[in-house]
């Protein structure tokens, strides 16, 4: 599928499809959304891109492995979870800030817990895919 | 009382996996991540036993929602000490794993898998809610499938294809058996269930859910007649694996049937029967399927068979002296049968074979390892006093008290195949003469292995071993604790009180 419209049309769909997938994360407390959509989204633009320009290419894009990101999502979810603990909280209660942020509004432990679970889905996503991928 | 802490055993199980998986490439800092992890788990285990010891049932309401919405988590005595029982049993296998787990499989994650795997067993003996419970099941078979396949070899994908295929069979019918009951009653949390089972009037549908409970339990505790995928797979992986689905994949199965057949579903004459009639031809049906065999490793797949019958007799006969008799021998059972894949994953690091009929002579070889290893075979056995013999009297003597003259039969002729069984194996591994084996080219023999490995085999089986002595010889304190939890089973007043407040 090495067309020339396609791998022009990646090379923007990638930044959009990933700024698309964070709203989709930020969007899922209270609106369908979240973890899971958003980094199956972040996926499937790193995917559009190797199917444009080569899995190679794609790889080189990433400074590391994406298996590294399950680690580091589930241990902001564990962390995100566990945190609560150390306030005498029962596990996975959720924590509010005060104040409101700005454009988010206000951030809360949950949205942490998100974020590892988006993070461990694209690590695992793009490993399957590109472990695949290597054996073909 | 409430206590958030009770769910520490299995975040830090997922905490020691992240840990693991950071380290992915260095195998060396995983093995001694993976060990000192279970040292700490254990000491959190034992902290948790010795707090619900004193002070009564501790639950946890996650995320602060109270019961019945949420979901609780409650550690009462059985739970923390399945929960104890598993992180012995981890952290003997995680030594075992060190000195027998080839490095290609390390580098496919086996230690992070093998510590979801305990994490989803400690999950499944502290959780509080039904559905919580099923999601915990299926962790621990996700894990199990991957730790079943790890490695890739012929026979293990054909073993994995019979047991993912039954365990899934069981985890829907377990799936269909709870929407039903959430349709019956409305609620999740079992100690409401089981207010609200209990006033439901349509006894049929009430039956008919239990049954499809005991059908899904049974799958995954190898009850007869679904128990065929148990031998199938069981033989398959390394021994290290085998030892810690063999000790505990199936008991998590009964330890379920046991909670839920004396919290939920009170068993009324026909249940009961049922299940009595059920555990009786799983004692033959695993004693006789362990006669025939030659595989070493078969013949104490079929065992556990054998005596998960033991365990549900205990449960069919249903008087609390025979239920404190199945949770002695499960307490048991989890050390003897871990220990015993051990035991047979070392021998064939000295011989290459598992088959009966060509080892031999270990004894004259090896007499003080044959010494060791005698003991879980003993156990097993039930020679008093070692452990496996204070579960059968207790069992024994509530089916006595209760004139269950069939149960009483069979838990003696039960004991008595195993003994043949055993006895059959020491003479055929440990005394006869056996032929010289040639030599294989891909195996790793025991004495080319380094110190630290060997060191490793060895160390886990003599724990093990203790342990296993310590519950013969300590088994007043046991007994004990085994015939307390019977009672709190019997009546869950205090588990309802605990979890709904009043």
């Amino acid at each position: 599928m090495k067309t020339i419209i396609f791998k022009t049309a990646s090379a923007y769909l990638l930044p959009l499809l990933l700024l698309f997938s964070i709203f989709i994360l930020l969007r899922g407390h209270y609106l369908p959304g979240g973890g899971f959509v958003g980094g199956l989204m972040a996926s499937i633009a790193f995917v559009i891109h190797s199917f444009a320009n080569g899995i190679d290419k794609t790889k080189n894009i990433m400074t590391f492995h994406p298996g590294f990101l399950m680690p580091v999502g589930l241990l902001l979810a564990l962390v995100s979870g566990a945190l609560p603990l150390f306030f005498g909280d029962t596990f996975m209660t959720g924590l509010w800030m005060e104040n409101a942020v700005p454009v988010i509004g206000k951030v809360g432990s949950a949205l942490f817990f998100d974020t590892g679970v988006y993070l461990v889905v694209i690590g695992v996503t793009l490993t399957i895919i590109f472990t695949i991928s290597e054996g073909l | 009382m409430n206590n958030p802490y009770i769910v520490l055993p299995v975040i830090f199980q997922l905490f020691i996996a992240v840990l693991l998986m950071f380290s992915w490439n260095s195998k060396n800092i995983q093995k001694l991540i993976s060990v000192t992890g279970s040292l700490i788990a254990l000491v959190i285990s034992i902290l948790l036993l010795v707090k619900v010891n004193t002070e009564g049932i501790q639950i946890m309401q996650a995320g602060g929602w109270a019961a019945p919405f949420g979901i609780t988590f409650v550690a009462d005595t059985f739970s923390s000490l399945l929960v104890l029982l598993t992180a012995i049993a981890g952290l003997a296998v995680s030594v075992y794993s060190v000195g027998s787990i080839r490095n290609a499989r390390v580098k496919f994650g086996y230690f992070p898998i093998f510590h979801l795997l305990i994490m989803g067993l400690s999950g499944a003996f502290l959780t509080g809610d039904i559905f919580n419970l099923y999601v915990w099941f299926e962790i621990i078979i996700i894990s199990s499938f991957v730790l079943l396949t790890i490695g890739g070899e012929k026979a293990q994908i054909e073993g994995a294809i019979k047991y993912v295929t039954m365990n899934l069979l069981a985890s829907v019918i377990f799936l269909t058996a709870i929407a039903i009951l959430y349709g019956l009653t409305g609620s999740l949390n079992m100690a409401d269930l089981s207010l609200r089972v209990a006033e439901i009037e349509n006894r049929g549908l009430v039956n008919v859910t239990a049954v499809l409970f005991l059908v899904g339990f049974g799958i995954k505790s190898a009850v007869f007649p679904l128990y065929f995928w148990l031998p199938a797979s069981y033989h398959t992986p390394p021994p290290a694996i085998s030892a810690i689905f063999g000790g505990l994949l199936t008991k998590v199965g009964v330890y379920a049937l046991l909670r839920v057949f004396t919290l939920i579903f009170v068993p009324d004459a026909f249940l009961s029967t049922v299940i009595m009639v059920l555990a009786i031809f799983t004692i033959l049906s695993g004693g006789i399927g362990a006669l025939i065999q030659n595989n070493m490793r078969k013949v104490i797949s079929y065992l556990i068979i054998c005596h998960i019958g033991f365990m549900l007799a205990g449960l069919g006969v249903y008087s609390s002296l025979a239920i404190a008799g199945a949770i002695f021998y499960l307490v048991h059972d989890i050390v003897v049968k871990t220990n015993l894949f051990m035991v047979s994953g070392l021998i064939f690091k000295f011989k290459g074979t598992y088959s009966m009929r060509l080892l031999g002579s270990f004894y004259k070889e090896h007499p003080k390892l044959s010494l060791l290893m005698a003991v879980p075979l003993f156990s097993l056995v039930g020679i008093p006093p070692l452990s496996g013999f204070w579960g059968k009297l207790l069992i024994l003597q509530g089916a006595i008290e209760q004139t269950n003259i069939l149960v009483v039969v069979f838990v003696i002729l039960g004991s008595f195949l195993t003994l043949f069984i055993i006895a059959r194996l020491w003479s055929e591994v440990f005394w006869k003469d056996g032929p010289e084996l040639p030599e294989k080219k891909h195996i790793k023999y025991f004495n080319a292995l380094k110190p630290l490995k060997r060191r490793a085999m060895i160390g886990s089986i003599l724990f093990l071993s203790l342990i296993s002595l310590g519950i013969g010889f300590g088994a007043e304190w046991v007994m004990r604790l085994s015939i307390k939890i019977a009672e709190n089973l019997m009546d869950p007043t205090q588990y309802i009180q605990a979890v709904l407040g009043n």
